[in-house]
C-alpha cells in the first residue's frame, strides 16, 4: 500500500515539475540558481580565501579586463573574476541563512498567531506589526554595530528584521484554512494544536512557506549587499563589500568601471533568479492565482 | 400560447479530456403564464438547461437543437437582439443569492441600474420604480439604501427576484430559488413567487431538487436524469403516482410528514448519480434501477406516454402502454 | 407549571441518559451585544436514542450541538456524559471525544483534499493511539457502506462522490468507535436520490452498534425519517420537545405548528412574516409572541393569556420524555 501511496507522491511531483517547467522565466531562473550555486559550492576546489589577500594581489593595479584577466583587477591587483566567485560564498551563504531564520521565525509566529487566537494571537500580531514598522534597515545596522560584525551577526540581523512580513502571510493563510471544516472535524476527532497545526496548517502553507522562501533570499541577499556598502559587514569578502571597496577607492573616479559593475551584476543576477523562481513556484503552488493569470 | 419551446436542445461541453455532454436532446414546451418545474441532482444537467435558456453558458459549449422564444430562435438570434431578451423578456434568479448582488452598492442602485441602462426609467423616476419593486417582493422601500450585508439570506433572494422583475419580463428563470434558504423564508419566497406568477402572467421556469418544492409552485413537471427528461406531466400527479422509478425516488427523499410508511424508513437510491463523462449503456439509469429489467443494460428507451399528457422513459411504461 | 427540575435520570422508556445538556447558555459577544445563541436548554439523548434538534438558521441548534461535543464552552450550565460533567482541561476533553463523535453539513470541506481516504479514516484512530490502525480503517470504511474498503484507501476526496464523502466522514467517526454521534444536517449538501441511503445508514449503525445520534436539521421531514424524539428550537431554547410521533403529527406549540404548515404537501399554510429573530434581542415574555400567529389572531386574548405571552416569561423545558411544550396558551389545553 505504501508502494502506491509513494507512487502517487511521485506523480503528483511529477505533475508539478511539469507545470512548473512551462514557466519560461521560472526556468531560467532555476539555470541560472544552479549554476550560481554549484559554482560556489566547487570553488574550494580551484581556488582558496587567497585571492582575496592584499598580499597576494600579484597583478597591476586597476587593471582594465582583458583575455588575461577578463574582469579586470582592484585597486590592490587582485583578481576580480577570482574575489566575486569566491566573494558569492559569503554572499549566497549569508543569505540563504538569513532568508531560513526570516522563515522559520515568520512560520512559527504566523501559524501560531493564526491558530491561537484570543490574546495570545493577538500580542503576536501586535510585536509583528511593530517590527513591521521598524526602517528594517536601520534595525539591521543597530543591531550589526552592537553584537558586532561577524557572519552570525549579519544573519541574525537580516532574520530578525525581514520576518514580519512572512508572519503576517502565513498568518493569514493559517486563517483561511482554520475557517474549513476539516480543522472542526479534526478537533472533534480529539486533535491537539500540535495535531492540527503540523497536520492540516503546515501542509497547507508549505507551498506558500517554499515560494516566499525563495523570494526571501534575494531580499536577503540585497539586504547583505547593502549593509556591506553601508559598512556592517562580516569582514570576509562578499559582493557587498566588494562594492563598498570599489567606493572606498574611488574605482569610479579611477575609471574602473568593472569593479563596480561586475559584483553589481552578480547581485542582479542572482536576486533576478531567485525573484523568478520564487513567482514561478506562485504561480503553480498558488491555483487562484494560476487562475488570474489565465 | 406558447411562450418557450424546446425542440431537441443538447448541450455538450467540451474540455481537455473530451466532451461532456450535459444536456441530450431535451423538447420541453411552456405555456404564457404557465410554471414549469425541472427537477433533478447534481450532473442531470438542469442548471445547464437553465443558462442554455438565455446563451449563458461558457464560450466551450456546444449547443444544439433549438430555443424558441415566442417563435423566435435564441440560439441563432444576433448579439443586440439577445441582450434585449436578457433584459426585456427573460430573467434568471440564481441559487446564490450571496454572490449575486454587488457587496458594495447599495441595492436600489442595483435594481435600478438595467432600468437605467436600456433607459426604461429616467434617472429621476428609478427611485420611485424601485420603491415600487421592493414593495412587490415584500421589502419596504427604505432597503434602497442599504447594502446587501446588512439583509438576511431571504432578503436578499427578494431582492434578486426584484431585480429580475426590475424590466417587466414575461419569462422568469429561477434556479433553485430557495435551497439555502430556511424552511420559513421558503416558504415566504415561494409565496412570493405563486403570486408573482398568477398575479402578473409571468410564466416560470423553475429548477430545484426537492420535488415536492416543484409541485407545489409549478403545474408541470420535467423529471431530469443524465441530461435527458426521464418524465413529464402535470406535477401533482407526477409526484404523487410517478412512473419512472427514479422519479418515485426523488418524491420519496423528502418524506411526507406523518406518512407512516416513511417513518423511521428513510429510502434512497444505492449508487451515484451517474458521470456525463461515463454513461451507462441502454437505460442510463439501469445500474441504480430497483425495478430493472436484463434488457435495460441495452435498450434506451425513450419518452413513451404515460397516461393524460404524461410520458415517461422506461421500458415498464412501454411494456403498459404496448399492451393497453 | 410545576415542572421546575431542570435534569432527568432517564429519558424514555427503554434508554437511560447518555448524553445531557443541564441548563446550558452559551453567549459570545457580537458586534458589541451579547448574543444569547443558546439561552437555557434541558436536553438528554439516551442510549440508542436517535434525537433530531429542529429549528431555523440562526436558533442556535449549531451551538448547541458544539457545545455538547465540547467544542463551545458554555457560559452556564453543564454537559453531562454518562452522570459525569465534561471536564474542560485537555486530556479529558480528549477522552471525551473518542465517545462522542461528529458529522458535519459539508462533506467535500471535512476532508482534507491532501488526505487520502485511508489517511481521513486513520486520522482518529493516529490521535489516540489505537493499535491495529489497518484493520481498524478497513471496518470502519464497510461499516460505513464502502465495500471492499481497500479500494476506497488510497483515493482522494475529490475522487468521489458526494454520498462516498460523506461515508468517509461516517467512517472516520465510527473509528473511533464512538457511543454518540452529533450529525449537524448530515445530508443537506447531498443529492436527493443519496440522502435516503445515508440516513438508513444511520439507522443501521444504531441497530447494528447501538449509536445514539443527535441529528441536527433544518428539515422535518429527516426527524420524521429517523429520529425517535424531537426538539423544535427557537432562539436559543428549546420550545417543543417529545417523540417524533406525537410532536410532528399533533404539535401544541404555535411555532412547531408553523413550521409544520409550510411544508409543501400541508393543507394550511400559516407564513410566519418577519425574518428569524436576532439572538442579541431576545424579546421578553414569551420569546415568540412577536410572530406568534395564535396571539395575532386573537385566540391567546380570547382564552385571556395574551397578557402572560407579552410579559412572563416561561420555564425552561425539562429534559424528560414525554412531549412539552412551552407555550403559555398550549398550557390551557394541557
Amino acid at each position: 500500500m505504501t508502494a502506491v501511496a509513494t507512487s502517487r507522491r511521485r506523480l503528483a511531483l511529477g505533475r508539478f515539475w511539469r507545470s512548473f517547467r512551462q514557466e519560461r522565466a521560472g526556468m531560467a531562473g532555476l539555470v541560472v540558481l544552479v549554476a550560481a550555486v554549484l559554482l560556489a559550492l566547487v570553488a574550494p576546489l580551484f581556488i582558496s580565501d587567497g585571492v582575496t589577500s592584499v598580499v597576494s594581489g600579484t597583478g597591476t593595479k586597476w587593471a582594465a579586463p582583458s583575455l588575461a584577466e577578463p574582469f579586470g583587477t582592484d585597486e590592490s591587483g587582485r583578481s576580480v573574476l577570482l574575489m566575486v566567485w569566491w566573494g558569492s560564498r559569503t554572499s549566497l551563504f549569508i543569505g540563504f541563512l538569513a532568508a531560513l531564520l526570516s522563515i522559520v521565525i515568520g512560520m512559527v509566529v504566523g501559524i501560531a498567531a493564526g491558530h491561537f487566537r484570543g490574546w495570545i494571537g493577538a500580542v503576536l500580531m501586535r510585536v509583528t506589526d511593530w517590527f513591521l514598522v521598524l526602517p528594517s534597515l536601520i534595525t539591521a545596522l543597530v543591531l550589526a554595530a552592537i553584537l558586532g560584525g561577524s557572519t552570525a551577526t549579519i544573519i541574525v540581523a537580516i532574520g530578525i528584521t525581514t520576518w514580519p512580513s512572512t508572519a503576517r502571510l502565513i498568518r493569514s493563510q493559517t486563517l483561511s484554512v482554520e475557517a474549513r471544516p476539516y480543522i472542526e472535524r479534526s478537533k472533534a476527532l480529539g486533535g491537539g494544536h500540535w495535531h492540527i497545526t503540523t497536520r492540516h496548517v503546515l501542509p497547507n502553507v508549505a507551498p506558500l512557506l517554499l515560494a516566499s522562501t525563495t523570494l526571501e533570499v534575494a531580499s536577503a541577499i540585497v539586504t547583505e549587499s547593502t549593509l556591506a556598502f553601508l559598512g556592517v559587514s562580516s569582514n570576509k569578502t562578499s559582493w557587498g563589500t566588494m562594492l563598498r571597496a570599489s567606493y572606498d577607492f574611488g574605482a569610479a573616479t579611477q575609471g574602473a568601471w568593472w569593479y563596480i559593475l561586475i559584483p553589481g551584476l552578480c547581485i542582479l543576477a542572482v536576486v533576478m533568479a531567485f525573484t523568478l523562481v520564487g513567482r514561478a513556484l506562485e504561480a503553480v503552488l498558488n491555483p487562484r492565482l494560476r487562475k488570474a493569470g489565465a | 400560447m406558447t411562450l418557450l419551446e424546446l425542440d431537441d436542445l443538447s448541450v455538450t461541453y467540451r474540455i481537455a479530456s473530451g466532451e461532456v455532454p450535459a444536456v441530450r436532446g431535451v423538447s420541453l414546451k411552456l405555456e404564457s403564464g404557465a410554471a414549469l418545474g425541472v427537477a433533478g441532482e447534481s450532473g442531470s444537467g438542469k442548471s445547464t438547461l437553465a443558462m442554455a435558456l438565455l446563451r449563458l453558458l461558457p464560450r466551450d459549449a456546444r449547443v444544439g437543437g433549438r430555443i424558441l422564444l415566442d417563435g423566435e430562435d435564441i440560439l441563432t438570434m444576433k448579439w443586440g437582439r439577445m441582450r434585449a431578451v436578457r433584459w426585456a423578456e427573460a430573467s434568471i434568479v440564481f441559487q446564490g443569492a450571496q454572490h449575486g448582488l454587488n457587496p458594495v452598492q447599495k441595492i436600489g442602485d442595483q435594481i435600478a441600474e438595467p432600468l437605467l441602462v436600456h433607459n426604461l426609467a429616467k434617472p429621476d423616476q428609478a427611485g420611485k420604480r424601485v420603491a415600487e419593486l421592493l414593495e412587490q417582493v415584500g421589502l419596504p422601500a427604505w432597503r434602497a439604501r442599504s447594502y446587501p450585508h446588512e439583509l438576511s439570506g431571504g432578503q436578499r433572494q427578494r431582492v434578486m427576484i426584484a431585480m429580475a422583475l426590475a424590466c417587466s419580463p414575461r419569462l422568469i428563470i429561477a434556479d433553485e430559488p430557495t435551497t439555502a434558504l430556511d424552511v420559513m423564508v421558503q416558504a415566504q419566497v415561494l409565496t412570493l413567487i405563486k403570486e408573482l406568477i398568477a398575479e402578473r402572467n409571468i410564466s416560470l421556469i423553475m429548477i430545484s431538487h426537492d420535488l415536492s418544492v416543484l409541485a407545489d409552485v409549478c403545474g408541470q413537471l420535467a423529471v431530469m436524469y443524465a441530461g435527458r427528461v426521464v418524465e413529464h406531466g402535470p406535477s401533482r400527479e407526477v409526484f404523487h403516482e410517478a412512473k419512472h422509478p427514479y422519479t418515485r425516488a426523488l418524491a420519496a427523499a423528502f418524506p411526507t410528514v406523518g406518512d407512516p410508511v416513511s417513518r423511521l424508513a428513510p429510502k434512497g437510491l444505492g449508487g451515484d448519480p451517474p458521470d456525463p463523462m461515463d454513461l451507462p449503456t441502454g437505460c442510463t439509469f439501469h445500474p441504480r434501477c430497483p425495478v430493472a429489467l436484463e434488457e435495460c443494460a441495452t435498450l434506451d428507451v425513450g419518452l413513451w406516454p404515460a397516461g393524460d399528457s404524461r410520458t415517461a422513459a422506461c421500458v415498464h411504461v412501454r411494456a403498459k402502454e404496448e399492451a393497453s | 407549571m410545576t415542572e421546575t427540575e431542570t435534569s432527568s435520570e432517564t429519558v424514555a422508556t427503554g434508554h437511560t441518559t447518555l448524553l445531557e445538556a443541564r441548563d446550558l447558555h452559551v453567549e459570545f459577544p457580537s458586534r458589541g451585544r451579547r448574543a444569547r445563541a443558546v439561552d437555557g436548554v434541558n436536553l438528554a439523548i439516551g442510549a440508542g436514542e436517535i434525537v433530531a434538534l429542529v429549528g431555523e438558521s440562526g436558533c442556535g441548534k449549531t451551538t448547541l450541538a458544539r457545545t455538547l461535543m465540547g467544542l463551545e464552552r458554555p457560559t452556564s450550565g453543564s454537559v453531562v456524559y454518562d452522570g459525569k460533567e465534561l471536564d474542560y482541561h485537555s486530556k479529558a476533553l480528549k477522552a471525551y471525544r473518542k465517545v462522542v463523535q461528529l458529522v458535519l453539513q459539508d462533506p467535500m470541506g471535512s476532508l482534507n483534499p491532501r488526505h487520502t481516504v485511508y489517511e481521513a479514516v486513520a486520522e482518529g484512530p493516529r490521535i489516540h493511539g489505537l493499535s491495529g490502525e489497518r484493520e481498524i480503517v478497513a471496518e470502519a470504511l464497510s461499516r460505513a457502506g464502502l465495500r471492499p474498503p481497500e479500494r476506497f484507501f488510497l483515493r482522494y476526496p475529490h475522487e468521489l462522490s458526494g454520498g462516498q464523502r460523506q461515508r468517509v466522514v461516517i467512517a472516520g467517526a465510527l473509528a473511533l468507535n464512538p457511543k454518540v454521534l452529533v450529525a449537524d444536517e448530515p445530508v443537506a449538501s447531498l443529492d436527493a436520490s443519496v440522502r435516503g441511503e445515508i440516513l438508513a445508514l444511520l439507522l443501521r449503525l444504531r441497530a447494528d452498534l447501538g449509536l445514539s445520534a443527535l441529528v441536527v436539521t433544518h428539515d422535518l421531514g429527516l426527524a420524521w425519517n429517523i429520529a425517535d424524539r424531537v426538539a423544535v428550537m427557537y432562539l436559543g431554547r428549546i420550545v417543543e420537545a417529545g417523540p417524533v410521533e406525537q410532536v410532528l403529527t399533533a404539535p401544541r406549540h404555535p411555532y412547531t405548528q408553523a413550521l409544520l404548515s409550510v411544508l409543501p404537501e400541508s393543507p394550511e399554510r400559516i407564513v410566519l412574516t418577519g425574518e428569524p429573530p436576532d439572538p442579541t434581542r431576545i424579546p421578553g415574555g414569551c420569546r415568540f409572541h412577536a410572530r406568534c400567529q395564535v396571539l395575532a389572531s386573537g385566540r391567546a386574548a380570547e382564552a385571556g393569556v395574551d397578557a402572560k405571552c407579552r410579559s412572563q416569561l416561561l420555564d425552561i423545558l425539562p429534559a424528560t420524555a414525554a412531549a412539552r411544550a412551552a407555550c403559555h396558551y398550549a398550557e390551557l389545553s394541557a
